[in-house]
């Protein structure tokens, strides 16, 4: 069977170019690997070679044509045997290429509510938190809940394991992983040396292995070193391995802003990993929210991100005593039903949230503040419900406010309860600056309690 | 604990000298005596950062200082002797624990106070902190709070010098800690491909935060080493002592002078304090600490020099004492009375007009 010879295209997005010379003539054999013409685009040259074996049996295309299109046969190679009278057949236009098969057209999802990714394992959370009545609340740390998260899901499933700077030994920079040394061993809770891109691919790789690492960054100010690994190891593979490599991993730590500890310490990574298929972030506020969020991120087969604040770990809340405390990814939660305005935040953001509700609340105003637990996949329903029924919005973050948290619900609910609305909604954010040093510029840079009143009552008109 | 190695000693070191490039660590037996006038200068310099650092200590303690405050107590023959070998124009880079280098860079202590008490009269008007200062003018690029950032910098600092074709060389100092970072080893790799004239200058104290090098860092007893492969010559430092400290500065100032590429200097040293301000201290033994205090004490060596040689009597060091505690008052009372930024400089500096 002859064989055409196309026209080769020098770059993903040259479309034609010009034949510019033959280097062989009709009659002559060339073997894989001869260079036998030359062609040019406007922005270079190259050789184009043989591939296979054979004789030139024809020439289509002259040398010096312009604008011959990409994949155009330009000879035809004979093999052994055959002669000219087989050409005709094969010189016929070569046919289009076989177009993909018609996948049924996605319906494009409201942000967030994409179905999770066909995952290797089965995820074992229940869809609601109702705590049976009787059931009895200990008050207890965010930082203690998130250790008892890592504990308990330590003791179910050997393929968990801790792994990070000052995990072990030391207890934790933050104390989040205290005890869980003495418990588990060495073998289990991972000093690292400082080198958070390398241990992250560790970690990805060791999910990829089937293990179910859960890598803590002292600070999540450090996990910029480990971007790469985070977003194109751990958050992609699934989806460039045709479902077939999951990575069930969480990246842990505290986010965002501390205390006086300046720029590079104090970034709040909250919309930059909600930006980012393949992962889901949560960003507890409560410790009871911690816990059953870090378990049900462990048993995750996904890649989750858990965002903690490093003033929120010394906070105690109420946590159900059970044998198994989850709570699911993907869930708001009303935490202050309210009839006049929708107050939207997460982790430490609402610690001026529900204060600000507090005082609004003594000037006759009533709001409803929504925990948004998680922020990827983002459980829009809530926020959409009550605006439906409050029609004013208002959302509270602590990262800077372009391209943020506030500003993806403002276009979610644009989209999805334009008409509800009857205010502009407000965001409310940390300053667009780097955080400043100095004690004064610092409260200025950071969202407060005035600031969520103040957007309430603007969306209120008063 | 030793904190003098010597090379010859070590498994890699025939390894090395193989490679053509990378010369043996020497062994810091023989260091050249200072002047009188240069242990006068070391002294003053060393306890200039001693007292600073007591004082801000102190001031963190009263709740002036905020945020972190990595002391450089125990440290000070490093900065001091490097900065003894290398001369106006050359840079000066580090980490987070940057008080000492920006003392030793001749930056004023009222400016370096004032900024970790955060008023508009530090280095950075309030806005960088204890981790973050920077002069252009005394040549200190920062002050750099993510660990191992600095090494990349310092190391473009040079490129930019052998750009410019100056002879000026970079001293990028980072912890012992920081040589676990990948970016590192592409810095020594490109340091050595292109010739760079920069310094790497290890801060071998032993810890980071609560992890002791033996832990963190695979053949730990031999960080000077680690640039061998990229063919940099390495050597191992008696830290303490200021006069080896100079001494091997003034092999790799003339090194990356003579245009033969970058060299890497492992300081064997010691932190007194803690990683910052609040740590537990139960990854080290207070006999540790006490034995590098009584035994290794940097200045205490200069002062009992002083002493012994009779350039100075006991007197003349109380009076330099006393000197240096009136300069560190003043910097600490600077740093308490000058007025917070304005709050309109929250939004200055973002990004250059232009
Ligand atoms: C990339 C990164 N990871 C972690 C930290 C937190 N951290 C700050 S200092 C430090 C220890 C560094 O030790 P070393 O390099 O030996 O320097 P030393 O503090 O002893 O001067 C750590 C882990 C950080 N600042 N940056
Ligand atoms: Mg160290």
């Amino acid at each position: 069977m002859p064989t055409q010879i196309l026209m080769p295209a020098l770059s993903p997005t040259m479309e034609e170019g010009k034949l510019a010379k033959w280097l062989v003539k009709e009659g002559d054999n060339v073997t894989s690997g001869d260079v036998i013409a030359e062609i040019e685009t406007d922005k270079a040259t190259m050789e184009v070679e043989a591939v296979d074996e054979g004789r030139i049996g024809r020439i289509l295309i002259e040398e010096g044509t312009e604008n011959v299109k990409v994949n155009v046969p330009i000879a035809v190679l004979l093999e052994d045997g055959e002669d000219a009278s087989s050409i005709d057949a094969a010189a016929a236009p070569a046919a289009a290429p076989p177009a993909p098969a018609a996948a049924e057209t996605a319906t494009p999802e409201p942000s967030g509510g994409a179905p999770a990714p066909a995952a290797p394992a089965v995820i074992t959370v229940p869809s609601d938190t109702e705590v049976p009545e009787g059931t009895e609340l200990v008050s207890t740390t965010v930082r203690d809940a998130l250790r008892d998260a890592m504990a308990e899901e330590m003791r179910r499933d050997d393929a968990v394991f801790v792994m990070g700077e000052e995990v072990a030994e030391y207890q934790g920079a933050y104390k989040v992983t205290q005890g869980l040394l003495d418990e588990f061993g060495g073998k289990r809770v991972i000093d690292t040396p400082i080198t958070e891109h390398g241990f992250a691919g560790v970690g990805v790789g060791a999910a990829f292995g089937g293990m179910r690492p859960v890598v803590e960054f002292m600070t999540f100010n450090f996990a910029m070193q480990a971007m790469d690994h985070i977003i194109n190891s751990a958050a992609k593979t699934l989806y460039m391995s045709g479902g077939q490599m999951g990575c069930p991993i969480v990246f842990r730590g505290p986010n965002g802003a501390a205390a006086r500890v300046g720029a590079q310490h104090s970034q709040d990574y909250s919309a930059w990993y909600s930006s980012v298929p393949g992962l889901k972030v949560i960003a507890p506020y409560s410790a009871a929210d911690a816990k059953g969020l870090l378990k049900s991120a462990i048993r995750d087969a996904n890649p989750v991100i858990c965002l903690e604040n490093e003033i929120l770990y010394g906070h105690s809340f109420d946590v159900p005593q059970m044998d198994d405390w989850l709570v699911p990814l993907g869930k708001a939660k009303v935490l202050r039903e309210g009839a006049d305005v929708t107050m939207v935040s997460f982790s430490h953001g609402l610690s001026y949230t529900l204060a600000a509700a507090d005082a609004l609340a003594g000037e006759g105003i009533s709001a409803e503040v929504i925990d948004l637990r998680t922020l990827r996949p983002m459980d829009t329903d809530t926020i959409i419900a009550s605006v439906r029924k409050t029609n004013r919005l208002v959302t509270i973050e602590e990262g800077w406010s372009v391209c943020g948290i506030g500003a993806e619900i403002a276009a979610v609910v644009m989209d999805q309860a334009f008409d509800d609305l009857d205010a502009p909604v407000q965001r409310v954010s940390g300053k667009d600056v780097p955080m400043p040093y100095a004690a004064n510029l610092e409260k200025l840079a950071l969202p407060s309690v005035q600031d969520v009143v103040d957007a309430a009552k603007r969306v209120l008109y008063v | 604990m030793a904190t003098t190695k010597k090379a010859g000693a070590d498994k890699t070191a025939s390894a090395t000298a193989k490679s053509g490039t990378s010369k043996k660590a020497k062994s810091s037996a023989a260091v050249p005596d200072f002047t009188a006038e240069e242990e006068r200068e070391a002294y003053n310099q060393m306890l200039l950062i001693r007292r600073f650092e007591e004082k801000a200590g102190q001031l963190y303690g009263m709740g002036v200082i905020g945020g972190f405050c990595h002391l450089y107590i125990g440290q000070e023959a490093v900065v001091v002797g490097m900065q003894m070998a290398i001369g106006e124009g050359d840079q000066v880079i580090t980490s987070y624990r940057d008080h000492g280098h920006m003392l030793a860079c001749g930056m004023d202590p009222k400016g370096v106070m004032a900024e970790l008490t955060g008023r508009r009269g530090g280095y950075s008007r309030g806005k960088g902190g204890s981790m973050h200062m920077f002069s252009r003018e005394k040549n200190f690029y920062g002050g750099h709070g993510i660990v191992a950032a600095q090494v990349p910098l310092g190391t473009g600092l040079a490129f930019s010098n052998k750009l410019r074709g100056t002879d000026r060389v970079s001293l990028t100092y980072f912890g012992e800690g920081a040589t676990n970072q990948g970016q590192v080893y592409e810095s020594f790799n490109m340091a050595s491909l292109w010739g760079l004239p920069v310094i790497y200058i290890i801060e071998n104290n032993r810890y980071a935060m609560g992890t002791s090098v033996a832990r963190a860092a695979a053949k730990s007893e031999e960080l000077y080493n680690r640039g061998s492969v990229y063919g940099i010559p390495g050597e191992q430092v008696d830290g303490m002592d200021v006069r080896a400290v100079k001494a091997a500065g003034d092999r790799a100032v003339a090194h990356c002078r003579a245009g033969k590429g970058p060299m890497i200097l492992e300081m064997m040293t010691y932190r007194y304090r803690g990683h910052s301000m609040s740590d537990p201290a139960k990854y080290r033994t207070k006999e540790e600490v006490q034995k590098m205090r009584q035994e290794h004490d940097p200045i205490e060596q200069v002062r009992q020099r002083l002493l012994a040689s009779g350039d100075m009597g006991e007197d003349a060091l109380k009076d330099i004492d006393k000197g240096i505690r009136a300069v560190v008052a003043e910097a600490a009372e600077f740093a308490q009375v000058d007025p917070e930024p304005d709050p309109s400089e929250l939004w200055t500096d973002i990004l250059v007009d232009a």
